[in-house]
């Protein structure tokens, strides 16, 4: 009878959840792939070491912090989301870097961000991007330093010179760094409309490439097919999204036409920088994304609204993290004041 | 200018919280009313005020803590600490223990009652019907289990007892899942 | 084809309706003893009329309706009353309540009152509507809900909605009840259109119900050749397979587009709704006497050899059934876990030792080992379940503030309006039982409202008797100063009457006896 009494507290709906946050997770990381192999292919080697490094490092802070507090270690070891977090911290990083600038961004991640605020489900903040927006206030030389396209590179690095200049920071023969990188698009437009050039003129340097951003532009059209497949597969919803994209792309789109001297083409704003994959990976985080579908179209057009400002106006190569990170301060009233109507609502009732 | 663009805009969000802190505040009934609504109204004194609502008075002038209200429990103690923004405290154990368990209400044995009316004149809900001389019986519909008439008010011994109310389909409650152990 | 509308959200489900919808109906024999409880529908308990020792015969009533929304009970088959006592329900909390049992005498005797009517056609709309509430007709889809209550909408209705849509997995009475007796139903259906007087009548069936459509179809044809022109208002239509489409307000939605208002009833949009098992009931009742007694339920589970749909008289105690159905089951649901219901909105039974009841749709035997356990991952807020809400809820929200008992949060996110569906929990990635969450922050809601309730009444209570002392202690004071007053007056006319007689020796002891007196 005791035991009549126990299994009569289990509630109904008995059929079992079809799905995970394992599964969900993974489904993320799949639809990263294909932005990351292309990634690899334009950029070359850093990006698959970087994220190696801090996949590795992100599970190892997870485990300790885990163990610390006491939580079930292979439940959470293995959902997936601190590696979802080291590849989105990783994307927002500079391809060439030291080892220790990837670790230090998956302890900040996943020590700080995630498990002080009390670990997953829990952080107010978007770990990848404050991770990202530490690493770049405390060293925003390293971070400004963009490897560039492998074709506009005279002679790219193999995979174990990258892994030899990622340990021992040490470069082939004569080699300087110098001549691995270049700016990336939104930062070179921004410089150069500092210099006083038009933005005509700027756009034309091959960097900018066809839509937006040489190599860039591919790896964010594949990201934006990953996106499609998440959204096909339910894992997102269309609501940030649309509204992040649309926001940006029209609000660039504006300005282009009021004044193209002094701002960029949408299409700059959209494929030169993270706009598409902020739009479908790092806005569309679910514990830190507003709840609400008006919600979410609020913080989206409030993410790209932010990004486009801080592009144009702010100091940094790009806006996107500091437009999230911003945008998840007003989540808890956005989830607040945008509660759906119930179904069958009285319009005299009204929702209170 | 980054770091001017993000002061602006924090202050915008603070100008922003502080409208909608000062638009939805609550215009409010006097203090004293508030706190008598908290206050689980069994009427017992055993928070050392002959009844809740002057219990509540002694709260709101300061002069008696939070923590003095058994049967409004730890919970009663938070929902005060929250409305007065004070820090929630332990129940004060010389007010008395919070009771576990189902609720009880107060019988009085028919056959024992001598009819002395003390527990008429207690009763603070006046749930205690029956004349001088008479057999007395609680109205369980309105008793709040304050037991402030058994004895030593009621000469006879055994004669009111406590008895818990019977669970019905009606009064049932579910489980906290929490307690299923889920890792949350 | 009509239009057909969509609710948000809902869920794909399995059905596993091929486990039992493939026997035709059987007919258990009869238990040794009915456990019938007094209450087994919304609203009021029924009286008992019955004592212990008295002979019953099947069909006669045994506990009549205590209210307008109340049911009457009556026995199932023939026997004597052996004991009116509190019994194990089919109730989540395992807790007992009034039944009547009745040991049957294997007879199964029909009492002397139940006789089919010679024209039940011709009967008025009142008659009519008092014999479905006399024959204890409740909604059979699980509500219970006395169906007589809803034959009387207080406005005009444009549809009449029979609900066969069998939406949930396992259960397949109704798809039964459809395909062996359509004629009967629409022939109740027709008997309800005459009470509320709609412009159309649909008959809904989910799309995973092929033969059940037909058989009602076909039965419509042969009753207008028959002659029978009403039955040109009444239309089948297949809904998309979709949980929860056999919840009445969505199923409304997907037939009219109408949403029923916020905890409101389908009347107010001009919709009744009953399930196609009531709609047989009151065929019975009306053109063959028949209270309720008996319904269709589903036995069925993985391991159960016999699965199939039975014709069970009320009050049949659960693992009477078990047994003739071959459910793998050593007594008392050791190894099973029984279900009262279908997996998705069905609750766990304490033991096997209940009574089927009219809400008694369907027993679900699943074996214990089937049963993984999961551990409950933190939300992580993806919103998976809002999307299935059918009813436009916001469940991580609900679930965040039911874990902090936050009533006001709960009821800004319309808790009241959760209808308990299960398809947030389905849709969960973190494996939250979010259900659970919700029934119990509702009851724990409760509760507390019936303090507030409560409380406030004491504290007019005491007022009231605090106004009372203070007015007999005002009373009483007035009294003294009277008297008082009284005396001081007497004192005074004495005085002058002293003065007048001028004898100052009377005067010193009368004042001394005053002081006495005071
Ligand atoms: S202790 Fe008794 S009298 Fe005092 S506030 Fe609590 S319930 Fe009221
Ligand atoms: S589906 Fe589960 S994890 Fe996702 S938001 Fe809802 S409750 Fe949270
Ligand atoms: S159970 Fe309630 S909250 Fe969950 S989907 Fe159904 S109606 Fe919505």
């Amino acid at each position: 009878m005791s035991d009549n009494a126990s299994t009569s507290q289990a509630t109904s709906p008995f059929v079992p959840s079809s799905t995970s946050v394992g599964a969900v997770m993974r489904k993320v990381i799949y639809a990263l792939i294909p932005g990351v192999v292309l990634y690899m292919i334009l950029f070359g080697w850093g990006i698959v070491i970087n994220i190696i490094l801090a996949s590795v490092s992100a599970l190892l802070f997870e485990a300790i912090m885990l163990m610390v507090r006491g939580r079930p270690l292979r439940m959470f070891l293995f959902d997936g989301s601190a590696v979802v977090t080291a590849i989105l911290l990783t994307l927002a990083l500079p391809p060439m870097l030291s080892w220790w600038i990837p670790v230090l961004g998956s302890f900040f991640a996943i020590v700080v961000a995630k498990h002080l605020y009390g670990g997953l489900g829990y952080n107010p903040f978007n770990p990848a991007m404050m991770a990202y927006a530490i690493l770049l206030v405390s060293f925003p030389l390293q971070l400004s330093l963009w490897a560039g396209p492998l074709d506009l590179i005279a002679q790219p690095l193999t995979f174990v010179e990258t892994l030899n200049y990622s340990l021992f920071h040490q470069l082939p023969g004569a080699m300087a760094f110098d001549s691995l990188t270049a700016a990336t698009p939104l930062d070179y437009l921004r410089t150069q409309v500092g210099l006083g050039q038009t933005v005509e003129a700027i756009t034309r340097a091959p960097i900018f490439g066809l839509l937006g951003g040489q190599g860039m532009e591919w790896v964010n059209s594949a990201f934006l097919l990953g996106g499609l497949w998440l959204l096909y597969m339910r894992i997102i919803s269309w609501h940030i999204p649309v509204a992040v994209l649309a926001s940006i792309g029209s609000i660039s789109g504006l300005a282009y036409f009021l004044d193209p001297a002094v701002f960029a083409n949408p299409s700059v704003h959209l494929w030169g920088g993270a706009s598409i994959l902020c739009a479908f990976f790092i806005a569309t985080d679910p514990i830190t994304a507003s709840t609400t579908p008006l919600g979410r179209i609020i913080y989206g057009l409030g993410i790209g609204g932010l990004t486009f400002a801080i592009r144009t106006w702010g100091g940094y190569p790009d806006g996107v993290a500091f437009a999230v990170l911003l945008m998840g301060l007003v989540v808890p009233l956005l989830d607040h004041y945008t509660v759906p109507k119930v179904f069958g609502a009285r319009t005299d009732r009204g929702n209170q | 200018m980054s770091v001017l663009l993000l002061t602006a805009l924090a202050l915008a969000f603070g100008v922003f919280l502080g409208f909608v802190a000062i638009k939805f505040r609550v215009e409010g009934d006097p203090i004293v009313e508030k706190i008598d609504t908290l206050l689980p109204q069994t009427q017992c004194g055993q928070c050392g005020y002959p009844g809740c609502r002057p219990y509540a008075e002694a709260i709101a002038s300061e002069e008696a803590e939070i923590n003095q209200c058994p049967p409004g429990g730890e919970a009663g103690v938070q929902a005060l600490a929250e409305l007065l923004g004070k820090e929630p405290m332990p129940l004060n154990p010389d007010n008395g223990v919070a009771e576990e368990g189902p609720a009880m209400l107060a019988l009085i044995d028919e056959e024992t009652c001598i009819g002395c009316t003390k527990c008429v004149q207690i009763c603070p809900v006046d749930a205690i019907s029956g004349a001088p001389g008479f057999m007395h019986t609680v109205l369980d519909v309105y008793c709040t289990g304050c037991e402030l008439c058994l004895p030593p008010l009621c000469p006879v011994d055994d004669c009111i007892i406590m008895v818990p109310v019977e669970a019905n389909i009606r009064t049932w409650k579910w489980s906290n899942p929490e307690a299923v152990g889920a890792v949350l | 084809m009509n239009k057909l509308w969509r609710f948000n959200g809902g869920v794909k489900l399995s059905g596993f309706k091929s486990l039992s919808n493939a026997a035709g109906v059987k007919r258990p024999p009869l238990p040794k003893r009915l456990y019938l409880p007094l209450q087994q529908h919304i609203g009021a308990p029924a009286e008992a009329l019955v004592e212990v020792g008295d002979k019953v015969y099947k069909g006669q009533l045994i506990a009549a309706s205590s209210s307008f929304i109340s049911a009457p009970v009556h026995a199932s088959s023939s026997g004597t009353v052996v004991e009116l006592k509190k019994h194990i329900i089919a109730h989540p909390s395992g807790i007992a309540e009034d039944c009547i049992v009745i040991e049957t005498d294997g007879k199964d005797e029909w009492h002397s009152s139940i006789s089919a009517l010679s024209n039940p056609d011709a009967l008025d709309l009142d008659e009519l509507r008092s014999r479905i509430s006399e024959a204890g007709v409740v909604g059979l889809g699980g509500a219970v809900f006395p169906s007589g209550a809803k034959l009387k909408p207080t406005r005009s209705i444009d549809t009449l909605v029979i609900n066969g849509a069998e939406c949930e997995p396992y259960i397949t009475c109704d798809d039964r009840l459809m395909r062996t007796r359509p004629r009967e139903i629409i022939r109740g259906l027709l008997l309800l259109r005459r009470l509320v007087n709609p412009t159309e009548c649909i008959i809904a069936v989910e799309d995973n119900k092929p033969e059940a459509v037909q058989h009602l179809r076909r039965a419509i044809d042969e009753l207008k050749s028959e002659g029978i022109g009403s039955v040109s208002t009444v239309r089948v239509v297949a809904v998309p397979t979709l949980f929860p489409a056999g919840g009445e307000k969505q199923l409304i939605k997907v037939l009219t587009g109408k949403a029923v208002p916020q905890r409101g009833l389908p009347y107010e949009v001009g919709v009744v709704c009953l399930n196609v098992g009531t709609t047989a009931a009151v065929y019975d009742a009306i053109y063959e006497g028949k209270p309720l007694i008996s319904r269709l339920v589903t036995i069925t589970g993985p391991n159960v050899k016999h699965a199939a749909n039975y014709e069970v008289p009320i009050g049949t105690p659960v693992q009477h059934m078990l047994d003739i159905a071959g459910a793998d089951d050593t007594g008392g649901g050791e190894q099973n876990r029984l279900i009262m219901g279908g997996p998705m909105m069905g609750h766990v039974l304490p033991n096997a030792q209940v009574p089927v009841v009219k809400a008694t749709n369907c027993i679900l035997v699943e074996p214990k080992a089937d049963v993984v356990p999961t551990t409950a991952m933190p939300c992580i807020r993806c919103g998976s379940c809002a999307d299935v809400c059918p009813m436009h809820l916001l469940p991580q929200q609900l679930y965040w503030h039911a874990r902090g008992k936050a009533f006001d949060k709960l009821d800004h996110h319309n808790l009241a309006d959760c209808i308990e569906c299960g398809c947030c929990a389905v849709a969960c990635p973190s494996k939250i039982p979010l259900v659970h969450y919700f029934r119990f922050a509702k009851t724990e809601k409760k509760e507390f409202d019936a303090k507030a309730i409560f409380a406030d009444q004491s504290r007019v209570r005491m007022q009231i008797r605090e106004a009372r002392i203070a007015q007999r202690e005002r009373e009483l004071e007035e009294r003294k100063a009277k008297r008082k007053a009284d005396r001081l007056k007497k004192k005074k006319a004495k005085a002058a009457a002293a003065a007048a007689s001028a004898n100052a020796s009377v005067d010193d002891q009368d004042q001394a006896s005053n002081g006495v007196s005071v």
